[in-house]
């Protein structure tokens, strides 16, 4: 029994690749070749590398004492919000360019629902001087001024997505119609561990790093290579993947993936998938989403833009349906709660993403001795106005 | 024989027009159809609204969303159809994306369009491979046509298999485009209509995607035994209303 994703991009009964006969030869030609050519020697090193020299990686795995003792159990932080750019989502970017350029493709698309994938995507082409087009919904060109000007500061093309909720799911689909327009020259480079076989597969071994690098740095520290805990929040799930990676399939590792319930689960206004969701087909793949009735995709609700997707990779619908990995939902208010502890406690600002992982200590309990491993995913910059209305600062 | 295998073996180039179910008005459905009918349509693709129609340009995005907003599902599509079969007698084919099919039961969904008379489904995004694996035996148990598209970039292989699973006919998509483009048909265009006609397919085809006017629709079939055209008459009806849909009919032939 494995976790992993199967030959054909399934992970159980999920994923897949659910598309058009237009997109056909785009994802056959990736399916064929990721796995060797990030297999070869000469990307290796280039990815290494620049994870390296250019990301800042290895990011430290912190021990949170003040965290820790106000839990009264061991929690140590993966401080993916010291990478370049200020999140994990630059080392799938890293590995996507060098994989475009493996391909020979020219132009590059993305979609961006906070910004975070879209600044990461427009970095990478900057430092390989590849065209960067990033889609992104007109609601969330609104809310996230800033991102938007990193990225044309970096030299790309931001066009708003005006179609249906005008957001990320609707900036997912411009990106896959650019996609269709384009078929021979341009890559897509699909931010999180959703989308058609062999995305999902393909971002989580790039992320795989994170819990790579957990293994040796643990082993230092605590003398194993395993924690008795994993966590991390979950949107499409792209950081969660990279923390689980190489636990996956260890049962000693417990998993726990943390979902943004915005107002309350039951409230109307949340985005907790996996409670919410049931099974269906999105961005190309078969999944756990939200929906009607009628199999129309629905909008959700978080406080933090990068969990708001209506639907989670592959990967995490199976670890739940599983019951592999412990699902908790947590709401706007406790998230924010959360972030402004670790603020206090530990002088560290997480994006509000993380805040979501970080608010489950309030009630799940863990033991004195366990370890518990977190992905401290992002960094609070991004959110500060968020925090500033929120708490009248 | 299905009424598609039946019209295909008329001689002469089919006319087929595609329109979201629920667009403009809620219960526009059936008297489309039968307009469309009485005006020389041979065939008629009932698009089932779906919110995020990956393969659709904005036109057909727009009349989508606006028909969820006037309350379309694939019940009331069902509801709408149920007698369609006492009025109309042209090949009937429902195009829509998988995850409402998945939702309402892909056996039920089936059973309902033979019940109703429906001839066939266009499934964008229900790939050839999972379909031969997983749903051939259901669709063929209702004798249902499924249609699958090729593209400019599909490999001759490929299309070989996609032929050898079609039992109707093939849908040529014009260009690497989602629909609506309106690029016109240059000679790379012309050159893969002439390709795939040379391939001798067993099942015949029909070109989709970017067919707009008397002239598109002529350049299309030159080699072709048929073309759909489904963003052009949705912004005539946006424009002209149902009252007038039939004069769009008009300027094609």
């Amino acid at each position: 029994m494995t976790y992993q994703a199967d030959e054909k991009g399934y992970y159980g009964e999920f994923g897949g690749a659910y598309i058009p006969e237009m997109l056909y030869p785009n994802v056959e030609e990736l399916k064929q070749q990721y796995i060797q050519i990030m297999q070869e020697e000469s990307f290796q090193k280039e990815f290494k590398d620049l994870l390296k020299d250019y990301v800042g990686r290895p990011t430290p795995l912190y021990f949170a004492s003040r965290l820790s003792e106000k839990y009264n159990t061991k929690i140590y932080l993966k401080r993916e919000d010291l990478c370049h750019t200020g999140a994990h989502k630059v080392n799938n970017t890293i590995g996507q360019i060098l994989m475009a350029k493996r391909l020979g493709k020219n132009r590059i698309i993305a979609e961006t629902g906070a910004g975070q994938h879209g600044v990461a995507t427009a970095t990478v082409c900057a430092l390989m001087g590849i065209e960067c087009i990033v889609y992104m919904g007109e609601i969330d060109i609104d809310r996230q001024a800033p991102n938007v000007a990193r990225m044309k500061l970096l030299g790309a093309t931001v066009i708003p997505a005006k179609s249906g909720s005008r957001t990320l799911k609707d900036a997912t689909n411009e990106a896959i119609r650019d996609w269709i327009n384009h078929p021979v020259n341009t890559h897509y480079i699909i931010g999180s561990v959703v989308g058609p076989h062999p995305y999902p597969d393909m971002v989580a071994r790039f992320q795989s790093v994170i819990s790579e690098e957990i293994k040796s740095q643990l082993l230092e520290k605590e003398g194993r290579e395993a924690p008795d805990y994993v966590v991390a929040c979950v949107g499409g799930g792209s950081n969660a993947a990279g923390i689980y990676y190489h636990y996956l399939d260890n049962p000693d590792v417990g998993i726990i993936a943390v979902e943004a319930a915005g107002k309350g689960v039951l409230s109307g206004e949340s985005a907790a998938t996996s409670a919410l969701g049931k099974e269906g087909i999105i961005h190309g793949s078969k999944t756990l989403l939200m929906q009607t009735q009628d199999g129309q995709i629905t909008e959700p609700y978080s406080i933090s833009a990068g969990l708001d997707y209506p639907g989670i990779g592959p990967m995490h619908a199976n670890l739940y349906r599983t019951g592999r990995a412990e699902f908790i939902s947590i709401t706007d208010e406790d998230a924010m709660k959360a972030g402004q502890e670790l603020a206090r406690l530990e002088g560290i600002i997480p994006a509000i993403e993380t805040s979501h992982a970080l608010a489950i200590f309030e009630d799940r309990k863990f033991k004195k001795d366990d370890i518990v491993v977190l992905n401290l995913s992002g960094r609070g910059d991004k959110d500060l106005s968020t925090y500033i209305d929120y708490f009248n600062l | 024989m299905n009424r598609i295998q039946q019209k295909l073996q008329e001689d002469k180039k089919l006319l087929s027009i595609y329109f979201t179910a629920g667009y403009p008005q809620i219960n526009d459905t059936v008297s489309i159809i039968e307009d469309l009918e009485n005006n020389g349509v041979d065939m008629i693709e009932i698009g089932l609204p779906f919110s995020d129609p990956l393969a659709d340009g904005p036109t057909i995005q727009e009349s989508s969303t606006q028909a969820l907003r006037n309350g379309m599902t694939t019940e009331k599509l069902f509801q709408q159809l149920k007698d369609i079969r006492k009025t109309v007698n042209i090949p009937l084919i429902i195009m829509g994306y998988f995850n409402p099919m998945l939702q309402y039961g892909v056996e039920e969904f089936c059973k309902k369009c033979e019940e109703i008379g429906i001839d066939g489904l266009i499934i964008p995004d229900l790939p050839v491979d999972v379909y031969s694996e997983k749903y051939q035996a259901v669709f063929e148990k209702y004798k249902l046509i499924n249609v699958f598209l090729i593209t400019p970039q599909t490999a001759e292989e490929r299309i070989r298999f996609i032929d050898s699973v079609s039992n109707g006919f093939i849908y040529m998509v014009s260009s690497a485009s989602v629909t609506g483009a309106t690029s016109g048909f240059g000679s790379d265009t012309k050159d893969y209509f002439k390709r795939i006609s040379g391939m001798n397919l067993k099942n015949p085809q029909i070109v989709g995607f970017g067919i707009s006017d008397k002239q598109s629709f002529k350049e299309a079939t030159e080699y072709s035994n048929g073309a759909i055209i489904g963003s052009a008459y949705i912004k005539h009806l946006t424009k002209n209303g149902v009252e007038k849909n039939i004069d769009f009919v008009k300027t094609i032939r």
